[in-house]
């Protein structure tokens, strides 16, 4: 049985329709917007001519980025923090929130607060900065080295990074829904609290753990405050993840920032600013390709563990 | 005879009393409290090793800078805090009444009104685009469309705010006016508006923070929707069955049927979004306007970004005060937004 548009449905329809349309392309179109720009002329970037398609066309500033060795030290830096922080992030949270699901745990409310403090009442900028850095010289100790800035930033950013207590309560609120028969049958089947973890809990929460792994993982790519603050505090370039060095080039080599010198650039200002589109690209490219994989399994992992009744 | 069954037994026949079996166990349960909290531990020791490494990373990296705060309170004269006099709330008194009040409160009406306007525009867009979701009925149309507004929020700040420097760019300092900012002076021909275009619009005290809210805005609203999209589609197809059978148009259906049905989680997250109000986006706002001798460091800086910029021991003191009061006020949100939430809609979100 068809049922026959209403008018006031229809006009409706139509807004939606065409608003939705506008801010998905209001959405996508900074992107396009850079990809464009890393392929016109020099001149056409630094006067602001490209507005959707490439004007002109020029592989150089690609070219410049793919033959930096600079940037390929630094994006290899933000892949190692990436992964490793990922893993590291991903293990200690798994075994916490597994715990925590457990109602058999003592002072459970009690470890729960301590979780979610931390995200009612951080101890601010200065006192996480001076923390860092106290932390990096007992790691500078720990390897008998004299200071801070001789060791490796980049564990410093894996290890003391990347911490968020809502990925955590995702993943307990997963491991809570549960049903505890199925771990009773493995117990009795002689399985160990680490087996059941791994061959009971991780399996049936796949899509929560790939979601939090996505938050992480995020999060560590585009990181930039901290890693900035410490690397540039022991004076670290080598460390820098490439958004800090994105940011660097884009002080350093155009005009968008206000800080740009044509003293100290090593760049013509249109390419130059070429260039910064064509790192911008770079930078993106990781998550552009696992995003519409991975896209179907957020939207689930929200809305499970958003709200606790 | 007094009652007293509770723990003690009265022997008829001696006229003593002697203590209950009960109480004995009880008794026996209290003395052996910690033996059985050990025994527990010690039977499930590996359950407790799971956690011991994420309180480990908490303790070192989330509690562990809190104890700088003392910091507030002493003398910033030494590098380590513990070697520093105590000087009680001086350093307040510096901050909201002294020489820094001036940095201090701008900072914190900045971060309160930045936040309060970002909830004010930023609040309804998502709820608007999950309404709008729900009437997109092509399931492919509307993955594709939400494949688009999720995007933004897996973009690093950093690109964000380049690109925003780039599309909003004036054409001073060799760069030349960015492309929305020429759609603007398309668009209209105020000689101001045009001032501030050649200006830059982020670099303007007018526009920052319109700008600032705008790309929030396109950053999160896409996201945002998922939970309300969620709380729409799970509407049932019967309730507006029954209201077009009553007559109602699509006007009448979104007033009495939809709204009503996702009440409960546009004030839940509202409640979430008014707990969260003081701790804005400090790392965006930091890469928008760095620099202290530009205009709109004046509109763009909030209390993080000021304490911040403290430099040397003396000010790092003002700015752990600071920061420590801002932090606090937003906590005291937090706990008042969850209570309000447990009372009015019994959802505790934590």
């Amino acid at each position: 049985m068809k049922r026959k548009m209403e008018i006031s449905e229809l006009i409706f329809k139509i807004i939606a329709y065409f608003l939705l349309t506008v801010f998905a392309l209001m959405c996508v179109y900074p992107l396009l917007f850079a990809l464009s720009s890393m392929f016109s002329d020099f001149t056409a970037v630094q006067s602001s001519k490209v507005v959707l398609w490439p004007v002109g066309f020029q592989t150089e500033a690609f070219m410049y980025v793919f033959e930096s060795p600079k940037f390929w030290i630094n994006y290899s830096n933000t892949l190692f923090v990436t992964f490793i922080g990922t893993i590291w992030c991903l293990i200690y949270s798994i075994l916490g929130a597994y715990a925590l699901s457990k109602k058999r745990l003592l002072g459970r409310h009690g470890w729960n607060f301590f979780l979610v403090f931390t995200m009612w009442f951080s101890a601010g900028v200065v006192p996480q900065y001076l923390n860092y850095q106290t932390t990096g010289e007992v790691m500078a100790k720990m390897v008998g080295a004299g200071s801070w800035s001789d060791i490796d930033l980049k564990w410093l950013i894996v290890l003391a990074m990347g911490m968020n207590a809502t990925n955590i309560i995702l993943l307990r609120n997963a491991f809570e829904g549960v049903p505890s028969e199925i771990e009773e049958a493995a117990r009795i089947d002689g399985a160990t609290e680490l087996q059941i973890l791994t061959k009971v809990y991780i399996p049936m929460s796949k899509a929560t753990i790939a979601t939090v792994a996505l938050f992480f993982g995020i999060s560590r790519w585009n990181g930039y405050f901290w890693a900035y603050r410490v690397t540039e505090a022991a004076g670290q370039s080598y460390s820098w993840p490439v958004q800090v060095y994105m940011r660097d080039f884009l002080e350093e080599e155009t005009a968008l920032t206000g800080s740009y010198s044509a003293d100290t650039a090593t760049l013509s200002l249109g390419k130059g600013t070429s260039v910064a589109y064509a790192m911008v690209v770079m930078a993106m490219i990781p998550i552009l390709v696992i995003y519409p994989f991975i896209q179907k399994y957020f939207a689930k992992g929200v809305n499970m563990g958003g709200v606790k009744e | 005879m007094f009652k007293c069954d509770d723990f003690l037994i009265y022997d008829e026949a001696t006229g003593t009393y002697s203590m209950s079996p009960e109480q004995q166990v009880r008794d026996e349960t209290e003395r052996n409290k910690w033996k059985t909290a050990g025994f527990t531990i010690l039977k499930d020791w590996r359950l407790y090793l799971m956690l011991v490494p994420m309180i480990v990373v908490y303790l070192l990296w989330k509690y562990a800078p809190m104890t700088e705060l003392t910091a507030a309170f002493r003398y910033g004269d030494f590098q380590h805090t513990n070697e520093r006099p105590w000087v009680g709330i001086e350093n307040f008194r510096t901050i909201f009444v002294g020489g820094e009040a001036a940095g201090f409160w701008m900072a914190f009406r900045n971060t309160f009104i930045t936040a309060f306007y970002g909830l004010l525009f930023g609040f309804p867009m998502p709820i608007i685009l999950a309404l709008f979701f729900n009437e997109v009925r092509s399931n492919v149309v509307r993955s594709i469309m939400q494949v688009c507004v999720y995007l933004p929020k897996f973009i690093s700040t950093v690109i964000v705010t380049s690109l925003t420097l780039a599309l909003f760019s004036g054409n001073t300092g060799g760069s030349s006016i960015g492309v929305i900012s020429q759609l603007l002076g398309m668009i209209s021909s105020s000689p101001t508006l045009h001032a501030r275009l050649n200006q830059g619009l982020v670099y303007t005290v007018e526009y920052f923070r319109p700008i600032y809210i705008v790309t929030d805005i396109w950053e999160h609203a896409g996201y945002d929707s998922i939970v309300f999209f969620a709380a729409v589609i799970a509407v049932s197809p019967t309730s507006y069955e029954a209201a077009q059978i009553d007559g109602a148009g699509k006007m009448a259906q979104m007033r009495y049927v939809v709204i009503p049905s996702i009440l409960s989680t546009v004030v839940i997250m509202l409640i979430m979004k008014i707990g969260g109000l003081l701790s804005v986006g400090y790392e965006k706002l930091y890469l928008l306007c760095p620099d202290p001798s530009a205009d709109n460091y004046n509109v763009g800086t909030v209390v993080s970004t000021w304490a911040n910029n403290k430099l040397g021991y003396l000010q790092q003191a003002y700015g752990i005060a600071g920061e420590m009061t801002n932090n606090l006020i937003g906590m005291i949100l937090v706990i008042g937004a969850n209570s309000i939430a447990k009372r009015a809609a019994d959802v505790s979100l934590y």
